[in-house]
C-alpha cells in the first residue's frame, strides 16, 4: 500500500517531466497521480469492476486538476494528463498484442476490447467533471455579467 | 480602411501563432479553438471561427469587410505542457487588457523560440524512474524493479536517438520496443529479472500513446469528430509500432526455442 503510493506518485511526476510541464506543477501533478491511482486500487482492491474504478478514478483527477488550475492559474491537462497516466491501460494493450502474436486471438481481442472500454472510461470521467465545472462556471457567469456568457 | 485590414491581419497572425505553438506542443483541439476565438474577442472582433484538426488550423475573422481566412498547417506535434501554460497565461493577459497585440505577437514569438524542455538526460532517467514504479504498481516484484529501470532508460533514449536518425517516428517507436523486449529478455535469460512481462509492460509505459488514446475518445465525445478519428489512428499506429516491437522479440526467441 505505502509502496504504491510512493510508486504511482514517483511515476506521475516523472511523467510530468517527460511531457515537460512547468517545474513548479511536477509536485502537484505526482500529487494528483497519487490520488487517483490510490482511489483506482483500493476500489480493484475491494473486488469492484474495472471499468467503473476507472470512470471514478479519473472523475476525481480531472476534478482535483481542475481545483488546483483554478488555484495555480495553468490549464487543467498539466495536472490531468500526469495524474491519468497510471491508469490507462498499457498492460493490456500489451497483452492484447502479445496473444495476436502468439495466435490467441480470442483472448487478444477480449483484452483490446477491455482496453478501449477502459480508455473511454478514463475519457468519460474526464468530460464528466469538466461538464460539472462548465455548468457551476456558466451559472456563475450568468450571475456576475448577463449576456457576456461565454 | 487599409489600417483596419492590416489590423485584422495582425489579430489573426497573434490568433493563428497562440493557436499553432498550443496545438503543436500537445493542448487538446478544443483548447486551441476556444482559446483563438476567445483572444480575437478581446481583441474586438466577436464573430470568430476557428477549426481544428491535429495537422492544420484554418481560422477566419469577420469583420466590416469580407471575411478573412487562414490555414496554417502542422507538421511536428510533440508533447511540452509548459509552452501550453505560458500559451494561457498570455492568451489571460490579452482577454484582461494587458497587452496589445503587438506586445502579444512578440511574446508568442519568445514563447514558440524558447526550449523549456528538460535536458535529455533528465527526461531519460525520469522514464526509467517511472518505468521502475509502473512495474511495482502492476504488482510486479522488487527484484525487477532494477531490469524494468534499465530497460525503461534504454528504450527512451534510443527512442529519441532513433527519432533523430530517422524521423519516422513509428519506426523509432518499433525500434525502442524492440529494444526493451531483447532487454528484458536478456535479463530474465540471465537471471537478474524474474517475469518478462511485467518487465516489459513496465519499461514499455513512457512510450505508450496514453494520452493520445484518451485525448481521441475525449475529442470524439466533444463532437471533434475529425481530430478524434485522426488521434485515433496516430494513437493506434503507435500502440502497433510498439506492439510488433516486441512481437518481434518474442518470435526470435521462441525461434531460438527458449
Amino acid at each position: 500500500m505505502i509502496e504504491q503510493l510512493i510508486t504511482s506518485f514517483i511515476a506521475s511526476a516523472a511523467f510530468g517531466m517527460i511531457f515537460n510541464a512547468p517545474r513548479k506543477s511536477l509536485m502537484k501533478c505526482g500529487f494528483v497521480g497519487m490520488l487517483g491511482w490510490i482511489i483506482y486500487y483500493m476500489m480493484v482492491e475491494n473486488q469492484l469492476d474495472t471499468i467503473f474504478s476507472t470512470v471514478v478514478a479519473s472523475f476525481v483527477i480531472a476534478v482535483t486538476g481542475q481545483i488546483f488550475s483554478k488555484i495555480y492559474k495553468t490549464p487543467v491537462i498539466i495536472f490531468s494528463v500526469a495524474g491519468v497516466i497510471p491508469l490507462v491501460p498499457g498492460g493490456m494493450a500489451y497483452d492484447a498484442m502479445r496473444n495476436f502474436v502468439q495466435n490467441d486471438y480470442n483472448i487478444a481481442i477480449s483484452l483490446a476490447a477491455k482496453a478501449f472500454m477502459v480508455s473511454g472510461s478514463i475519457a468519460i470521467g474526464l468530460v464528466f467533471s469538466e461538464v460539472i465545472n462548465q455548468a457551476i462556471r456558466q451559472t456563475q457567469l450568468n450571475r456576475l455579467n448577463k449576456g457576456q456568457g461565454r | 480602411m487599409d489600417k483596419q485590414l492590416t489590423f485584422t491581419y495582425e489579430i489573426m497572425d497573434v490568433c493563428l501563432l497562440a493557436g499553432k505553438i498550443m496545438l503543436q506542443s500537445g493542448a487538446e483541439t478544443y483548447r486551441v479553438e476556444d482559446t483563438m476565438t476567445r483572444m480575437a474577442a478581446a481583441f474586438g472582433f466577436s464573430h470568430s471561427h476557428s477549426y481544428v484538426t491535429p495537422t492544420g488550423i484554418i481560422f477566419s475573422v469577420e469583420g466590416k469587410e469580407p471575411t478573412k481566412t487562414k490555414l496554417i498547417r502542422i507538421a511536428e506535434r510533440t508533447t511540452d505542457l509548459e509552452k501550453v501554460a505560458l500559451v494561457n497565461g498570455i492568451s489571460r493577459k490579452i482577454s484582461s487588457g494587458e497587452f496589445t497585440a503587438d506586445e502579444a505577437y512578440q511574446e508568442l514569438k519568445i514563447v514558440e523560440r524558447a526550449s523549456h524542455t528538460y535536458p535529455l538526460w533528465v527526461q531519460s532517467v525520469a522514464a526509467a524512474v517511472s518505468s521502475g514504479c509502473f512495474l511495482i504498481m502492476f504488482m510486479g516484484k522488487w527484484p525487477d524493479f532494477l531490469p524494468a529501470v534499465i530497460a525503461g532508460g534504454a528504450g527512451f533514449i534510443s527512442l529519441i536517438y532513433f527519432h533523430r536518425l530517422v524521423p519516422i517516428k513509428f519506426f523509432s517507436e518499433f525500434l525502442a520496443s524492440f529494444i526493451i523486449g531483447l532487454l528484458a529478455f536478456l535479463f530474465v535469460k540471465t537471471g537478474a529479472g524474474m517475469e518478462v512481462d511485467k518487465i516489459i509492460i513496465g519499461s514499455v509505459m513512457p512510450l505508450v500513446p496514453g494520452l493520445l488514446i484518451t485525448n481521441a475518445v475525449r475529442d470524439l465525445m466533444a463532437g471533434h469528430l475529425v481530430s478524434g478519428l485522426s488521434k485515433g489512428a496516430e494513437a493506434f499506429l503507435t500502440a502497433f509500432a510498439i506492439g510488433s516491437g516486441i512481437a518481434l522479440v518474442f518470435s526470435i526467441f521462441a525461434g531460438i526455442g527458449g
